[in-house]
């Protein structure tokens, strides 16, 4: 197995680039080398799901239409999550500026971006950043950006529910297909990408696709911000190069007692620690949005298990009958099974459920509770009973 | 209560009358009022020319679009497990034993109301609180009394 040993970039913060003068240089190539500049580079979503991203513009680009949208997701509610906040509290121009590269692409001339209501703290910064960039792109490009705030709900990160939480309705995710890039915001080509993805694409037309691709692993290229807590001494968000193995993560943000890392936050994976050493973080292992959770052995992992399944039967939508009540027939399993009213076997009854809910949930949230379900009670099932 | 139709009439002015603008007007209602009074809700319906249903259907799927009475400062306690992991029942204690409510109530003064709320975002300084839109965070029990009483003086 080959992994890259843990490495520290520094792309994402590092100076204050001169956003505009990178935009002027990018706009003097056609919008098929730029497309093939961020192909090339091999940049994948970075919000979780790891579409690659020079192809979601490429599709709405293609896509014939009167009017294209590009929407920046900040409505970044994964639990164990906060690395967005912290780019658009250091580098909004960035953000800005991939945004706008995209509307060029994909000829866009309204982009919106759908910040969480939890960091409506950032919205007055947000807003004179976003005065100083209008009138700096004023003579380059036709493109406005609006900030549109979300009211507390951790669906709306689903782009097809957030898409219905703009047009004023109830934040429930949409069937698919179509995707966006055929009907997404008003039923219009939409590129919807993740904070740090366009702040990616833009560092790709500053430095070229090669400096990005030199970092990573073949399916998992560049780096990524991580955000880090739980047991670790320097909780924090890094960006770091992708491919690394989990064992030299541990090592590196562990406080010398890890039990467990959940990658990727409430719906992603927990990896025990037997297999710290062969878990690679990236789209060829383990995959996440940047969320790293470190557990120590002092952790009850019933208690951790059933504080997402908590999350998630909050946050559920409703809309579906798998998710709505798989949900919430998960906790009254596991707390059943707690309390010796059902018998240990309960349990595989239980993650056959979780099984039903990924195969028939509609979006997202449902399909993906059954990533930590499973993970916590296979790999820690004595905790599960005792 | 003409004032909250002339809020309600003034926002939709402002963010316009289609179904599109309904959350930006349930935005400025609850910025306003702290939470969305059924006056509020049918005045919008009017307003927008939706039904009710429609309407409170939306403002009830959205967490922060309260639809029961809240204190001029709405705290929100993460309950996420990292904030749990660090200690966030010692910090709903505290604020409890000194505003003299429960979890999920409103002080009779209606200064302050106390809620829980899922991750905001802050997993790194837990435990943390939202007070309105205000982040606090590396709670201590002592440091939240600190800032409670600030509040109390506003």
């Amino acid at each position: 197995m080959t992994y890259n040993k843990l490495k520290r970039i520094d792309l994402i913060f590092h100076e204050d680039c001169d956003c505009s003068q990178v935009l002027e240089k990018t706009f003097s190539k056609s919008n098929d080398e730029i497309i093939n500049d961020i192909l090339e580079s091999g940049l994948k979503g970075r919000g979780g799901a790891g579409f690659p991203t020079g192809l979601k513009w490429k599709f709405t680009a293609e896509q014939p239409a009167d009017e294209r949208f590009v929407i920046c997701n900040a409505d970044e509610g994964e639990p164990g999550t906060f690395k967005d906040r912290e780019i658009l509290f250091k580098v909004p121009s960035k953000v800005f500026s991939g945004m706008a590269v995209c509307a060029k692409v994909i000829g866009a001339k309204k982009g919106y971006i759908y910040l969480r209501g939890e960091y409506r703290f950032l919205l007055p910064q947000l807003s004179k950043a976003l005065d100083v960039f209008h009138k700096e792109i004023k003579d380059l490009l036709d493109f406005e950006i609006i900030i549109q705030m979300g009211s507390g709900a951790y669906i709306c990160g689903e782009e097809s529910a957030l898409f219905e939480s703009m047009e004023g309705k109830r934040g429930e995710p949409r069937n698919k297909p179509p995707y966006p890039t055929v009907a997404g915001f008003r039923d219009k080509p939409t590129v919807i990408n993740n904070v740090e993805t366009l702040v990616y694409a833009f560092m790709i037309c500053k430095h070229g696709p090669t400096k990005f691709k030199e970092l990573g692993t073949s399916d998992s290229r560049g780096s990524k911000v991580f955000s880090i807590s739980g047991d670790t001494p320097i909780a924090g968000i890094y960006e770091l190069e992708l491919g690394m193995s989990l064992d030299h993560f541990v090592e590196e943000f562990g406080d010398g007692d890890t039990k467990a890392v959940q990658v990727g936050g409430a719906a992603g994976f927990c990896v025990p620690r037997k297999k710290f050493r062969d878990t690679i973080i990236g789209f060829e292992g383990v995959p996440t949005g940047g969320s790293m959770k470190v557990f120590n052995s002092s952790r009850s992992m019933y208690n951790v298990l059933h504080n997402y399944l908590e999350f998630f039967e909050e946050e559920s939508c409703g809309q579906c009958t798998p998710c709505r009540v798989g949900c919430q027939q998960l906790i009254k399993g596991i707390e059943a099974v707690k309390k010796g009213e059902q018998k240990a076997a309960y349990l595989d009854q239980l993650l056959k459920l979780s099984e039903t809910m990924k195969q028939a949930s509609k979006c997202g949230l449902g399909q993906s509770v059954a990533n930590s379900f499973s993970s916590i009670v296979e790999n820690f099932r004595e905790e599960m009973i005792y | 209560m003409p004032e909250v139709q002339e809020l309600v009439k003034s926002l939709a002015d402002k963010y316009g009358r289609k179904r599109e603008n309904l959350l930006h007007i349930l935005q400025g209602i609850v910025e306003q009022e702290r939470y969305l009074s059924d006056v509020a809700l049918t005045e919008v319906a009017r307003e927008l020319d939706l039904s009710a249903a429609q309407v409170y259907g939306t403002a009830t799927f959205y967490t922060f679009l309260d639809t029961e009475p809240r204190g001029k400062f709405v705290i929100r306690v993460c309950r996420t497990i990292t904030c749990d992991m660090k200690g966030k029942n010692r910090i709903i204690q505290a604020i409890e034993d000194a505003l003299k409510i429960r979890l999920g109530e409103t002080t009779q003064n209606n200064k302050f109301t106390l809620l829980e709320t899922n991750c905001m975002g802050w997993c790194h300084e837990g435990p943390a609180m939202l007070i309105n839109d205000q982040a606090y965070t590396k709670l201590t029990e002592e440091k939240v009394i600190e800032i409670i009483n600030d509040y109390a003086k506003k």
